[in-house]
């Protein structure tokens, strides 16, 4: 099969997941629509890597497909090596032997994410059972019980019973973290794990993710929109524009000196205790609609910075040490401080 | 995925009006070609229904294309004859039965009350019958015939109209402009016919058009058993009723049975199609 | 949920008294004298008949004293006397009630079966050809004239192929067995007789093809719709996420929420099941309370037309009323509240 293969197991330098220009389309009429247009991460073992994107820039989309969930009429291509082993092209039984167990999924909402006619004890002994078939249901539901009180829900043993209806929004999301983790997965996906949530469950689950990520030695991927998440959470930080990684670094090297517009308009629209709300910023314009990219830059209309060479040439990845940033001006843009920042803020319009 | 909802356009060279789908334009056709059967029925058959053509039983050939009867008629022109014992009957018992049904949901949904009620418990009652033992005993008690074969399935039917009727007024009632017709003072009659029926009958419509194709089942049906037509009138189902009888020659229940099928598939289509064009999100 | 089913149970009674009062109109309409609904016209000319009939239904009496009569006869279980077999209707029907059941439950386990496998195909494999084949096939059930499917079917593979056998329950030769539930093929297995097993069975599966057949389509094509609604939901994905296969994904996961609405449509299939039973039955000599049905309409036997009328309006009630209760039972949301 690949070469991954026959060099053996990873060894200890190599990344736990590697994502090579990843692509993703939709067939449509006999043309195929990019969403994903050439996905690049790696993560390491036990890392917290943050993918950010507003919806429908194809943060999730390039997440599900890695895992073989992509939608029926989605074509994929691109590499995306795991553990050593290539998962594009893998039969689907392979791919779902190690979906749930050597990498999990949790998603945005968990109520819609539960399976409403099943009770929480047999969603998550589900997953026990289906990937370890010697396992007798008692020592199933004996592990359930273990797992719920790891994501500390009171009462296991009556919760187990109820349905998902029975439980507020945030004991549901540590439900589906339950499921995720109950067969000690090494990858966990979180995609908006907090965004249906209310302000003081959010930091709940975050902290829990944080606490079972060092407990059980996870990598966690977090997919958001939010980069206020990522910032207390992700160890590095990957910005998607339009299906492509515009911009990847360490987080604090991201906040501190970010290369590309996008990721400057993105720093400067979170909101801030101290500013008042009616200055809140926003990027002007939306993002491209699948289908309709415009050429040179995908960001260009929407860029303050942007020159004639971004409407004509796609700008190239330019790396800076373990910072990258896909941008013309990636080394020329003022530089990022207190000012800059104010400034972005105070002057939406183009430049 | 939103994307996959996307509908294929047709090609340039086919631009048909929206609502004429396939589906609706295949009913259309069926129904046009059953339409001429009632109508002329002597332009398309080559014999007379009643009369002998030829030697009995004779299996389809050239001369017969659906073949002869046990008394030696043929079966061609006895099924497209019997169009017209099918069509206008399922015509009239559905009208009758909107005519009837829509007056008492209006008057029940509108009015309410006591009599509302009783209108409504009636419709209950009616509808708790399994229909074609509702139909047959009506039928039997009027005694055979096609005449009493249709007041009989007006009785199945009507309430099934009433209740549509009723919950579109109802909820028709409720909205803004017939509160403006009630305030301006308009009277209660004038407020029904102009303000609340006109925006009640396209599910009505539907319905109908779909009950056209039940109707002639149910009334093949009847004259199956031996209650509808009596002989030798080239009623469908009791061509096929004659057709039971001689089980060998199996091409006499061939024609009316597939008349009855085409005609019904017909009306199904066709309410298919307004259905999809109405109401898009019911079809899926 | 539960209140509304103790409302229900206790609506029973009124309709089922409409139900009554209506089946009496229905003899009242009957032209001429009212005498020929309870006496046949053979029998019209005995002076003794003639009188007893007269007695015992109050025909001299005004009519509402009359319906009252004829309720205090029916709640005694006399529903008069069969022109035809000269025995109570009652037990007439009581006889055949059964061989009805039978047919209609195997019809009913054939229709939902079909229905529901070709609606998760359709679905799952949504505007392919295996989509469209399920609509015809559908389309067809609901079109067809179930007598003639029936002639057609009973035809070809009785007759001409000789795969099965012909119309009947079990073969005339065969001696059939001690009636114990009235259900061939149960009494046939009770009686240990295995051969009289396999031909009541093979009876039964031409019968059942053509009645499932009718509500298979209305099943098959809310499961579509249900299923296509429920395949987008979320959790489907959860599901996938968790490693779990695709026939485990359909059928336990999205599959069991639609349970409710599938449960709903078969049970109210029943009515179709019932209407298309009594013309099934007359094709295939059915013995049961269809082939009753029409072979009183055709001679005209009022007793028993109106005997059987009120036992399948009642045979109705009752199966709504379980339909609403086994809802409450599927339905985990609804149970609690």
């Amino acid at each position: 099969m690949s070469v991954a293969d026959a060099k053996g197991p990873a060894s200890a330098s190599e990344p736990l997941l590697r994502i090579r220009d990843l692509k993703v389309g939709f067939s449509s009429h006999g043309k195929t629509l990019p969403a994903v247009r050439g996905l690049d991460v790696e993560l390491s073992k036990g890392e917290v890597l943050g993918i950010v994107g507003e919806s429908g820039s194809g943060k999730s989309l390039g997440m599900l497909a890695s895992l073989g969930l992509q939608a029926r009429n989605a074509v994929v291509s691109g590499s995306v090596v795991f553990k050593g082993q290539e998962l594009i092209g893998r039969p689907r039984r392979d791919m779902r032997a190690l979906r749930g167990s050597e990498i999990s999924m949790i998603f945005q909402d968990p109520l819609s994410s539960l399976n409403p006619v099943m009770t929480v004890g047999d969603q998550i002994r589900e997953a026990l059972l289906l990937h370890t078939k010697s396992m007798t249901k008692a020592q199933a539901t004996a592990r359930v019980l273990e797992l719920l009180q790891l994501v500390a829900i009171p009462q296991p043993d009556r919760r187990i019973n109820q349905y998902p209806h029975e439980f507020s929004g945030g004991m549901r999301q540590r439900v589906m973290i339950a499921m995720a983790i109950a067969n000690n997965p090494e990858l966990l996906v979180a995609d908006e794990p907090t965004t249906a949530l209310d302000v003081t469950v959010q930091a709940q689950i975050m902290r829990m993710l944080r606490d079972l990520k060092e407990k059980l030695g996870l990598a966690l991927i977090l997919i958001t929109h939010d980069l206020g998440v990522v910032a207390g959470h992700a160890d590095r930080v990957a910005v998607i524009y339009a299906g492509l990684v515009i911009e990847e670094a360490e987080v604090r090297e991201l906040f501190a000196n970010p290369r590309h517009p996008y990721t400057r308009g993105l720093i400067a629209s979170i909101p801030k205790l101290t500013a008042s709300k009616d200055k809140l910023y926003s990027i002007p314009g939306a993002p491209p609609m699948l289908g309709a990219l415009p050429e040179g830059c995908a960001f260009h209309p929407r860029c303050s910075f942007a020159q004639d060479v971004c409407r004509k040439v796609a700008p190239a990845t330019i790396e800076l040490g373990r910072h990258r940033a896909s941008c013309h001006f990636a080394e020329t843009l003022p530089p990022w401080g207190e000012s800059a920042r104010a400034a972005q803020s105070e002057e939406p319009a183009h430049g | 995925m939103p994307l996959s909802s996307v509908q294929a356009s047709s090609p340039a060279r086919l631009r048909l009006p929206e609502w004429a789908s396939p589906a609706f334009l295949v009913g259309g056709v069926v129904v046009l070609f059953w339409l001429v059967a009632t109508l002329f029925p002597t332009w398309l058959a080559p014999y007379d229904p009643l009369k002998l053509a030829g030697r009995r039983l004779q299996a389809p050939n050239a001369s017969y294309l659906l073949g002869t009867d046990a008394l030696g008629r043929d079966v061609l022109s006895r099924t497209i004859h019997g169009a017209q014992h099918s069509l206008p009957i399922a015509l009239l018992v559905v009208v009758s039965a909107v005519v009837i049904g829509s007056a008492a949901g209006a008057i029940s949904g509108y009015r309410g009350g006591i009599i509302g009620a009783a209108i409504m418990r009636l419709v209950d009652i009616t509808l708790s019958f399994p229909p074609i033992l509702l139909a047959m005993a009506v039928a039997a008690s009027l005694g055979p015939g096609l005449g009493n074969a249709a007041i009989a399935m007006v009785v199945v039917w009507w309430p099934v109209y009433a209740r549509l009727m009723r919950a579109q007024v109802l909820e028709v009632r409720e909205r803004e402009h017939v509160e403006a017709a009630v305030a301006a003072g308009a009277g209660h009659f004038r407020i029904l016919t102009k303000h609340i029926l006109p925006l009640c009958w396209t599910p009505i419509l539907i319905s109908a058009t779909m009950d056209l194709g039940q109707v002639i089942l149910l009334a093949a049906s009847l004259s199956f058993i031996g209650l509808g037509a009596t002989p030798p009138t080239p009623e469908w189902g009791a061509m096929i009723s004659d057709g039971a009888t001689f089980f060998y020659s199996w091409w006499i229940a061939f024609g009316p049975g597939m008349a009855i099928l085409t005609a019904v598939l017909g009306f199904n289509f066709i309410g298919d199609g307004l259905r999809d064009y109405f109401d898009p999100r019911s079809s899926k | 949920m539960l209140n509304y089913i103790v409302r229900r149970s206790i609506a029973m009674p009124f309709i089922l008294l409409g139900i009554v009062t209506m089946a009496f109109l229905l003899t009242a309409i009957t032209k001429g004298d009212p005498l020929t609904a309870v006496v046949s016209e053979q029998q019209l000319n005995n002076p003794e008949i003639v009188a007893a009939a007269r007695q015992r239904w109050g025909l001299d009496r005004p009519l509402p004293e009359r319906y009252l009569i004829y309720v205090g006869n029916l709640l005694k279980g006399d529903m008069g006397t069969s022109f035809v077999t000269r025995r109570p209707v009652s037990t007439d029907l009581m006889a055949r009630l059964p061989a009805t059941f039978e047919l209609v439950i195997s019809a009913m386990i054939i229709g939902s079966v079909i229905g529901i496998v070709f609606g998760l195909l359709a679905a799952y494999y949504r505007d392919t050809a295996i989509d469209q084949s399920a609509r015809i096939f559908s389309l067809f059930g609901s079109s067809v004239p179930i007598f003639w499917l029936g002639l057609a079917l009973l035809f070809l593979f009785s007759v001409k192929y000789q795969i099965l056998p012909g119309p009947g329950r079990i073969d005339p030769r065969m001696s059939p067995p001690p009636v114990v539930t009235g259900f061939m093929t149960i009494d046939t297995l009770l009686a240990g007789n295995l051969a009289a097993f396999k031909d009541a069975l093979s009876h039964l599966i031409l019968p059942s093809i053509v009645l499932g057949w009718t509500v298979a389509g209305t099943i098959s094509r809310l499961v579509r719709a249900n299923m296509l609604e429920v395949m987008e939901r979320e959790f489907i994905l959860t599901a996938r996420a968790k490693g779990a296969g695709e026939l485990r994904v359909v059928l336990r996961h999205a599959f069991r929420n639609i349970l409710v609405p599938v449960l709903t449509v078969i049970s109210y299939s029943f009515a179709y099941l019932i209407t298309g039973a009594v013309l099934t039955e007359a094709v295939f000599a059915w013995p049961g309370m269809g082939s009753y049905a029409v072979t009183a309409a055709r001679s005209l036997d009022f007793p028993a037309i109106i005997g059987v009328t009120i036992v399948g309006g009642v045979m109705f009630l009752i199966t709504n009323l379980l339909t609403d209760i086994a809802y409450v039972l599927a339905n985990p949301r609804v149970r609690l509240n």
